[in-house]
């Protein structure tokens, strides 16, 4: 058989790190609800995913969000994570941060182009810290869309490598994952920070493009599968692309193993 | 056995194309067309792929460079590589040579970039020369253009929309709805034009979109291909199912629609006939 008709089985327990519920301000998107999500996650043989609240990251205030998100995956806790949003120039952020802490998340998310924050915001890398201290994973979206198709309201642009470069050197602890980031920006970045401060960033596959460049294939050889992990990007792209692209490595990295979502998040 | 899967939106490299790793590219369309199951990969090489003259506004001699090597390749793989011969409709001349030359050499398609826009009377006797041959076009699109991009003259469905209307004789595939821009855009621009069908490519796998050209359109127009992110290409055929295509529909996707608008028995109806008269006619 080959792989258009027949998937390959999970090469391990699998999480998606990068999942969202609820609307997009910029174009309508299929049921992103959390029972969907649920049976997506159980057709496409995924453990669990770690949930974002996708209209928070649009909010001036995302805690409203993150009350809707905690409600809305309570019935599918053996499946769905929250990842509450976790706005830091805003009054009381820490208070949000240690309340998110308190409920077991396993990282929390930021958008710092969507607020207006450039490469070096101090805000960001207090954040930063803070995720370092608390135990729990700061993650990070670089894009949404495709630059190209982008509404003409949507000009917050792609989170830059500079900016991951400054969170990342901002703590000695914290843990960042960054999502939905190609293998250009990936590399700037890796290659940019200290093997310390590398061997604490982790990416999602979501963005990295297979063959006949093979991007994914690269990154493995250089820079490590343990430094990626398994995203998709749902409810905005198909749940089935990561999983095409594992299936279509090269021969020489075809049994490589990805780092476990689990494993990344750190100890408390 | 499994059953024929047909990538209407390829692209190979040649040595003069200025990557280095061209060879290692061809070989990863290969390596990962045959793990997905693509029987049929019909490509075209865009001219010097921009590093002799731009991509989508190739010199002649560029242009007769690529569609030579893209000829060549598919004499050495004639079991699964077709050939679009590509012209630069600005130079009318000899893209109308370039087209007589490459169909009687074995192409069966023509790829038509951005180097003119699509609503151009330029291209008018391209097509006509297309129509004659019995060759389907491939049409870059850019969904949507609100702009113009650096380096090309993107057209949208809207301006390929008024082609198909001036020649409604020819098929036109409207290249990767993937590709960049924005697909909603394009749907209700074609939905009512029998001649234009809407290949899957492209890097964007936006939910929804599938969905949306399947409604549109319906599984008769729609072609499958990979374009340049043949993980995104995988992802999509796994999707259709999902979608709600049947596999009678499935299958029209992924290789009855290509079979039936490129020119009869040039995919694999009769490969060993096809192989011999392309050996043929380069003796």
């Amino acid at each position: 058989m080959t792989a258009y008709h027949e998937s390959s089985a999970p090469r391990s327990a699998l999480t998606d790190v990068n999942t969202f519920i609820g609307p997009y301000p910029f174009r309508h998107v299929p049921h992103p609800d959390p029972d969907i999500l649920a049976k997506v996650l159980a057709r496409d043989g995924v453990e669990r995913a770690w949930v974002g609240h996708l209209p928070s990251a649009f909010y001036r205030d995302p805690s409203p969000g993150n009350v809707e998100l905690f409600a809305a995956t309570k019935a599918h806790a053996a499946t769905l994570s929250p990842v509450p949003t976790v706005r830091p120039d805003w009054p009381k952020w820490e208070t949000a941060l240690a309340d998110a802490v308190a409920l077991g998340v396993p990282a929390v998310r930021a958008y710092p182009p969507q607020w207006g924050m450039g490469p070096h915001d101090s805000a960001m890398q207090s954040l930063a810290i803070s995720c370092g201290e608390a135990g729990v994973t700061l993650l990070l979206t670089v894009r949404f869309e495709d630059l190209r198709q982008r509404h003409h309201l949507d000009s917050a642009g792609d989170l830059t490598g500079a900016a991951i470069r400054a969170i990342a050197r901002a703590s000695k602890q914290a843990h960042i994952l960054v999502t939905s980031a190609g293998r250009a920006t990936i590399e700037e970045v890796h290659w940019g920070l200290t093997p310390d401060e590398r061997s604490r960033l982790w990416w999602d596959i979501s963005w990295i493009w297979g063959p006949p460049d093979d991007d994914l294939a690269h990154l493995i050889r250089t820079i490590g599968a343990n430094r990626l992990v398994y995203g998709s990007g749902w409810p905005l792209r198909l749940s089935q692309t990561p999983r095409a692209n594992l299936d279509l490595l090269p021969e020489d990295v075809a049994d490589s193993v990805l780092a476990n979502a689990e494993a990344i998040a750190p100890r408390r | 056995m499994s059953p024929p899967l047909v990538d209407a939106h390829a692209h190979f490299f040649h040595a003069a194309c200025g990557r280095a790793d061209w060879q290692q590219l061809n070989a990863a369309r290969f390596r990962a067309g045959d793990r997905m199951g693509i029987t049929v990969h019909i490509a075209s090489m865009l001219g010097t792929f921009g590093f002799t003259s731009p991509t989508y506004f190739p010199s002649p001699s560029d242009v007769t460079l690529g569609n030579d090597e893209m000829l060549a390749l598919q004499s050495r793989e004639p079991d699964r590589v077709r050939c679009y011969v590509t012209v630069n409709p600005n130079d009318t001349i000899h893209a109308l040579e370039e087209i007589d030359r490459c169909v009687a050499r074995g192409a069966i398609g023509l790829k038509l970039a951005a180097s003119r826009r699509a609503d151009d009377p330029l291209l008018d006797p391209v097509v006509e020369a297309a129509a004659m041959h019995k060759l389907p076009i491939l049409h870059h699109i850019w969904q949507h253009r609100r702009r113009d991009w650096p380096a090309q003259e993107a057209s949208d469905a809207v301006e390929l929309g008024r082609l198909a209307v001036r020649h409604p004789g020819v098929s036109f595939i409207l290249a990767h709805i993937g590709g960049g821009g924005d697909w909603a855009h394009t749907f209700p621009a074609v939905d009512e034009l029998p001649n234009v069908f809407l290949e899957l490519s492209g890097s964007g796998v936006d939910r929804g979109m599938l969905d949306d050209a399947y409604h549109a359109v319906g599984a008769t127009r729609l072609i499958w291909g990979s374009d340049i992110t043949m993980e995104t290409g995988l992802a999509k055929l796994r999707a259709l199912p999902i979608v709600g295509l049947t596999e009678e529909e499935i299958s029209a996707v992924t290789w009855r629609n290509a079979e039936r608008i490129f020119p009869s028995n040039s995919l694999f109806l009769s490969p060993a006939p096809f192989a011999d008269a392309v050996s043929g006619s380069r003796s």
